[in-house]
């Protein structure tokens, strides 16, 4: 990847990650910063922690549908 | 800043013959090979003697000659313990080779389940809070050191995304920010001893089995897609349930050294989880389809040991007992 370039990725269901420190900035003008190697930042609107993710696009059920092999 | 590792952790209590005999060569003797095939596969005796001899290879034991890592008797001890361990682990998950099947059921979040993060949140008592992560403890002292083991058996895009997440697990370049580190600060923050190895004696064999479970799969090459398995399993499941216990600190009113621990793997493991998925387990599996089935044997192992866990656990917090072996108060106020 050429110098100064980042690596996003828009994932079909899920987070953006962005590759690399990045500070987001957020519609009422702060800075969010996030030091981590990649960076997963909420696409669905429906984290708890925006700007990042926090896995609540994940399909919530009830009941109904139990992992066979449950012990 | 200590740059040293500190005292290796004292050597555990036996509970049982096998135990016994790994501890006696642990502390210089010879004594005749125990026999293990009648042994409990998921036992106190059984689980306590692997986990010693897997400790070796990681801080090892104050006293003990740390050439005993590479010890062919204590070796051959070991590879007897893992043929019951693993021979009882084929014969109680289904087999199966639908990797993408099996990591889509854990991304559904069951909003009725009861496991131990939703109890935790729900009506925890601060005691079952520090038990639970003083059991936890086992593997959080060295968290993500059992995965690192699997760090030379890959290759190219797998190798480098399994790393990007180590990176994270030990801090990015911060030893502060080292999860292990963060753990530690939680447990004196709850009033727990952070000192590695402090529940051991007071661990149930449950938690034990889990932690030998990375560890086997970590040591063994031939067990990799099952460690990838296992770590995609915490990765995935991580997040939510940490955010559960998030929430039951908080209405326990823990203090922020506490909460940090959990609150920070809310976020980093959102992301760990898509770098497992999209950069181990897919190249992995398109250079080398024939790990599928390890694959899904760690993640239903890990599930299944995790579960044997929980139901321990709610079984003694139901009653109202500690879930210490032999209620050792290890710290309890």
């Amino acid at each position: 990847m050429p110098e100064g370039r980042r690596r996003v990725i828009v994932t079909e269901d899920g987070p953006i990650l962005v590759y690399g420190p990045v500070d987001v900035e957020m519609p009422d003008g702060t800075r969010v910063p996030s030091d981590r190697a990649v960076t997963a930042l909420c696409a669905c609107g429906r984290s708890g922690r925006r700007p990042f993710c926090d896995t609540s696009h994940r399909r919530r059920v009830r009941g109904e549908e139990r992992k066979e092999y449950d012990p | 800043m200590t740059t040293t590792l500190p005292k290796a952790p004292t050597l555990p209590a036996p509970r049982g013959p096998i135990s016994e005999n790994v501890l006696s060569v642990l502390r210089g003797e010879r004594p005749e090979p125990p026999a293990v095939d009648d042994s409990p596969p998921y036992g106190d005796d059984l689980q306590l003697a692997l986990y010693c001899c897997y400790e070796l290879h990681y801080r090892g034991f104050e006293g003990v000659d740390p050439g005993l890592e590479w010890d062919p008797a204590l070796l051959a001890i070991r590879a007897e313990l893992e043929r019951v361990f693993l021979g009882a682990l084929r014969d109680d998950v289904p087999a199966g080779t639908d990797v993408e099947g099996e990591l889509d059921a854990l991304l559904v979040e069951h909003l009725d389940a009861f496991g131990l993060s939703h109890h935790l949140r729900r009506r925890g008592e601060m005691w079952q809070l520090r038990e639970y992560v003083a059991h936890r403890s086992l593997y959080h002292l060295k968290e993500a050191d059992p995965q690192t083991f699997v760090i030379p058996r890959l290759d190219g895009t797998p190798k480098a995304a399994l790393v990007t997440v180590q990176h994270d697990e030990y801090g990015a370049g911060d030893p502060e920010q080292v999860h292990s580190r963060l753990f530690a600060e939680m447990m004196t923050e709850l009033g727990l001893s952070a000192t590695y190895g402090a529940y051991l004696d007071s661990a149930p064999a449950e938690m034990l089995a889990e932690v030998n479970f990375m560890s086997l799969c970590g040591l063994h090459r031939g067990l990799r897609g099952a460690l990838i398995g296992q770590f995609a399993t915490v990765e995935i499941t991580s997040s939510p349930g940490s955010d559960r216990l998030v929430q039951a600190m908080r209405r326990l009113g823990c203090g922020p050294a506490a909460i940090r621990f959990y609150a920070e793997h809310v976020e980093a493991d959102a992301v760990h989880e898509q770098l497992i998925r999209r950069g181990v387990i897919t190249p992995l599996l398109s250079a080398e389809p024939e790990l599928a089935a390890d694959i899904v044997f760690g993640v239903r192992s890990s599930t299944f040991l995790a579960g044997r866990l929980e139901e321990r656990l709610l079984h003694c917090w139901n009653r109202g007992e500690s879930s210490f072996r032999h209620a050792v108060e290890a710290g309890r106020v």
